[in-house]
C-alpha cells in the first residue's frame, strides 16, 4: 500500500480534516449522540419545560399581570372543593368512557366490513377516513348547527316527519349535551379505529379462518375464538391512544358548547382553559390541568404491563 | 370412512381464469389419493372445493353417498392439514387440537381421552402446554395432524403439508404420514408438486396439468405406461429423456431417425409406430433405461456420443451427453470410471422405450 498512503500525504489540508470528521463518526456512540440532539432539544424546550413550568404554576397564585407567590397545595385543594371542577371531571370519564367504547364497536364493526372483498373497495376505505381529516373545529362548528336550537336540520326532520311534536334539547340540556358530544367525538374517532383495526385484521392469515370453519366455529366463533384474540394488541394501542386524546380534549367542547350550558359539559381541559386562560387565574388553570395527569399516567402503565405479559406469554 | 366422488367438476375465477376442468375421480374408501402437478394445475382448488372453502362452479363432490356441494365445511366431516400448519397462534397446543370438538360441543373428558390420544400416536404428549410458536417446524407440523386426527373425521385433506419442511425432515414425516394412515384407515387426499412424495404416499395418484387430469393410476403404472409425454416427463427423477425423431419405413423395418441417431423401433410398438411414418414424433427414454453398450447389445439400439457432465451420487452415476440433438441423462453402474468429452457407446433397452405423438404428446 506503498503508492497509496504516498497519495494520501499529498492530499490538501481540508481533505485531511474531512476525512478525520468522518472517522469521528464512524464511532457508533459519538454519531448516536449526534443525532439524538435534535430529538432531544425538542422535548425539552416543547414537552419538558412547559411541564415543569406548570407543575411550579400550580403550587403559585400566579396570574397575567402577576407573579404571585408559593401557595402550596392550595390551587389543587381549591379545584378539589369546585363544584364545576367535580362535574367536569365526572364528565370527562363519562365522555372518555361511553366515546371509547362506541368507536371501538362501530370501529370494529366498519372494520370487519371493509375486509371483505367488495366493489370501489378502495374508494370506500379512503373516503371513509374523511370526518378523521377534516379539522375538528369545523366539523365541530357544522354539527352545533345541526344540533342548534332554532335551526336544528335533524329537529326540522323529526318535527315535519311526524316523529315529535316538541324540538329536543340537543344542546341547551346538561344531560343532552354531553350525549352529543359523545356521539360527535364517535363519529370523528370511530374512522381511526376501523383503518387501524383493519391494518390489524389484514395481519390475520386467512388460512386460520379456513382451519376454524373447518373446526366447525360459526362466524361468531370464529370471532370470537381467531379475530380478537389476535387483534388484542391492536386494539389496546388504539384504545389507550384513543382514551388519552378523548381525556384530554379540548376543542370539540370548545366548539359545540363553550362548556355550557351552565358549566354542565366542561371537560378537565375546557374548564382548566377557562380558569387559566380566559379568567388569567394561570396558577389555578395549571392545578386544574394537572389532574389529568396521573389518570393517564395509569391509563399508559397498565397498557405497558399488558404487553409485556402478552409478549412473555 | 367413506369414499369421494367427484364428478364433471370446473372451477372458473370471476376473472375468467378456468382453474379447473372437467374433472372426474372416485377416490375409494380408506385410499390415499394423491393429486400432483406442477403450480396452477388446479390441484389445490380442487382439494379446496371438495374441503368446501372454495366454491364450486359446475360439477358435483359426493362424500360417501352424499352431495356435499352447498354443505359449508364444518357439516362435510372432513378435516384439513395446511400448507403453514394455520395453528392458532394464541392457543396452546392442547387447545389448538381440542378446538374442532370444543366447537361440536363434545364432553370435556372425551376431549381430553381424544386429544392424549393423538398426541400419543404423534409423540408429542410432552409438547401439549406450549404455544405453536415455541415449537419447530417438525412439531408444528404434527400438531396440525393431531388436530385433524382427533376429530376422526371421514376425510383427511393435505394441502402441500410437508412443503414447509427441510429435506431430512420431509422424508422423515412421509414415512410417519405413511404410517399413521395405515393405522387409521381414513380416506386421504393430498395435494403435493413433488413427484416423489406422490409416488411413496398415493395407492394411487392424480397427475394434473393447466386444470386437467392428465392420468389417473398406481405409481408405477403412472411410472411404467404414462399415457402422455407430460406424466412420463413429470414423473421420475432424472426426467425422462425425450428425443424428437422422424419414422421411416425401409422395406417393412421401421427406424426412428434424428441427428446423428438411428434407432430401431422396437417390434413390441412397430405396429402402433407405423401409422406415424415419415411424420415426427418423440421417442421417451428413462435414464435407467439406458447402459454404456457392451458387446451383447444389438447395433440397431445402440449410439455414439460422448460424455458431457458426470455426476456420481454414490449408489449411481448420472452421465450427460448429447444424443439426436437432445440433452440425455444416463443411470449407469457407479464402478463405472468415466470423464468429460470421453467417448462411449450407448445402448437402451427396446423394452423400454415410449413413442409420444408430437401435437397431442399422447403416448404412442
Amino acid at each position: 500500500m506503498g503508492a497509496g498512503s504516498a497519495a494520501g500525504a499529498a492530499l490538501p489540508a481540508e481533505h485531511v480534516r474531512v476525512s478525520r470528521l468522518t472517522r469521528l463518526l464512524e464511532s457508533e456512540k459519538l454519531l448516536a449522540s449526534v443525532l439524538l440532539v435534535p430529538g432531544l432539544a425538542i422535548l425539552l424546550i416543547f414537552i419538558a419545560y412547559p411541564f415543569v413550568m406548570a407543575l411550579w404554576y400550580s403550587l403559585t397564585s400566579i396570574r397575567v399581570g402577576d407573579p404571585g407567590q408559593f401557595v402550596g397545595l392550595a390551587n389543587f385543594t381549591k379545584a378539589w372543593n369546585d363544584t364545576i371542577f367535580q362535574t367536569a371531571f365526572k364528565n370527562t370519564v363519562f365522555y372518555t368512557f361511553w366515546a371509547t367504547i362506541f368507536k371501538l364497536a362501530l370501529g370494529m364493526w366498519l372494520a370487519l366490513l371493509l375486509n371483505r372483498t367488495f366493489r370501489f373497495k378502495r374508494i370506500i376505505r379512503a373516503s371513509m377516513l374523511l370526518p378523521f381529516i377534516v379539522p375538528t373545529v369545523l366539523s365541530a362548528f357544522a354539527w352545533r348547527w345541526m344540533f342548534d336550537p332554532t335551526f336544528s336540520v335533524m329537529n326540522w326532520v323529526l318535527y315535519h316527519s311526524g316523529v315529535i311534536t316538541d324540538r329536543l334539547p340537543f344542546l341547551s340540556d346538561g344531560d343532552w349535551a354531553m350525549w352529543c358530544a359523545v356521539l360527535v367525538n364517535t363519529w370523528r374517532g370511530m374512522p381511526f379505529f376501523a383503518i387501524t383495526l383493519l391494518a390489524g385484521l389484514q395481519t390475520i392469515s386467512p388460512d386460520l379462518h379456513e382451519a376454524a370453519a373447518l373446526d366447525g366455529a360459526n362466524a361468531w366463533n370464529r370471532f370470537w375464538h381467531v379475530t380478537w384474540p389476535l387483534l388484542l394488541p391492536v386494539t389496546l394501542v388504539v384504545v389507550v391512544f384513543s382514551v388519552i386524546q378523548t381525556f384530554s380534549d379540548f376543542q370539540l367542547i370548545y366548539v359545540l358548547t363553550g362548556g355550557g350550558p351552565a358549566n354542565s359539559t366542561h371537560l378537565i381541559a375546557t374548564y382548566a382553559y377557562q380558569v387559566g386562560v380566559a379568567s388569567g387565574l394561570l396558577g389555578e388553570g395549571a392545578a386544574l390541568s394537572l389532574f389529568m395527569f396521573p389518570v393517564l399516567f395509569a391509563v399508559v402503565w397498565i397498557q405497558l404491563r399488558f404487553m409485556k405479559r402478552m409478549e412473555g406469554a | 370412512m367413506a369414499n369421494v366422488t367427484i364428478r364433471n367438476l370446473n372451477k372458473k375465477y370471476d376473472g375468467g381464469f378456468h382453474a379447473v376442468k372437467d374433472v372426474n375421480l372416485e377416490i375409494r374408501d380408506k385410499e390415499f389419493m394423491v393429486l400432483v402437478g406442477p403450480s396452477g394445475c388446479g390441484k389445490t382448488t380442487t382439494l379446496r372445493m371438495v374441503a368446501g372453502l372454495e366454491e364450486i362452479t359446475s360439477g358435483e363432490i359426493l362424500i360417501g353417498a352424499e352431495v356435499v356441494n352447498d354443505l359449508p365445511p364444518m357439516d362435510r366431516n372432513i378435516a384439513m392439514v395446511f400448507q403453514n400448519y394455520a395453528l392458532y397462534p394464541h392457543k396452546s397446543v392442547y387447545q389448538n387440537m381440542a378446538f374442532g370438538l370444543q366447537m361440536r360441543k363434545y364432553p370435556k373428558h372425551e376431549i381430553e381421552k381424544r386429544v392424549r390420544e393423538a398426541a400419543e400416536i404423534l409423540g408429542i404428549e410432552s409438547l401439549l402446554e406450549r404455544k405453536p410458536r415455541q415449537l419447530s417446524g417438525g412439531q408444528r407440523q404434527r400438531v396440525a395432524v393431531g388436530r385433524a386426527i382427533v376429530r376422526h373425521p371421514e376425510v383427511f385433506l393435505f394441502d402441500e403439508p410437508l412443503s414447509n419442511l427441510d429435506a431430512m425432515l420431509r422424508v422423515q414425516m412421509r414415512v410417519e404420514l405413511k404410517r399413521l394412515h395405515e393405522r387409521l384407515e381414513t380416506t386421504a387426499i393430498y395435494v403435493t408438486h413433488d413427484q416423489v412424495e406422490a409416488m411413496t404416499l398415493g395407492d394411487r395418484v392424480v397427475v394434473m396439468k393447466d386444470g386437467w387430469v392428465q392420468q389417473v393410476g398406481e405409481p408405477l403404472e403412472l411410472y411404467g405406461k404414462p399415457l402422455n409425454r407430460f406424466v412420463a416427463g413429470f414423473i421420475g427423477s432424472p426426467a425422462m429423456n425425450f428425443v424428437d425423431v422422424t419414422v421411416s419405413d425401409s422395406s417393412g423395418v421401421l427406424w426412428a431417425d434424428a441427428d446423428g441417431l438411428r434407432l430401431k423401433v422396437p417390434p413390441q410398438l412397430v405396429e402402433r409406430v407405423r401409422a406415424h411414418a415419415g411424420k415426427r414424433i418423440a421417442i421417451g427414454v428413462r435414464p435407467e433405461a439406458l447402459h454404456l453398450a457392451s458387446g451383447s447389445d444389438l447395433p440397431e439400439y445402440s449410439f455414439d456420443t460422448a460424455v458431457d457432465v458426470v455426476e456420481p451420487l454414490g449408489n449411481e452415476i448420472l452421465v450427460n451427453f448429447r444424443a439426436g440433438g437432445a440433452p440425455m441423462v444416463a443411470r449407469v453402474d457407479p464402478a463405472v470410471r468415466l470423464k468429460a468429452r470421453q467417448n462411449i457407446r450407448v445402448a437402451l433397452d427396446p423394452e423400454r422405450v415410449h413413442f409420444f405423438d408430437d401435437k397431442s404428446g399422447a403416448a404412442i
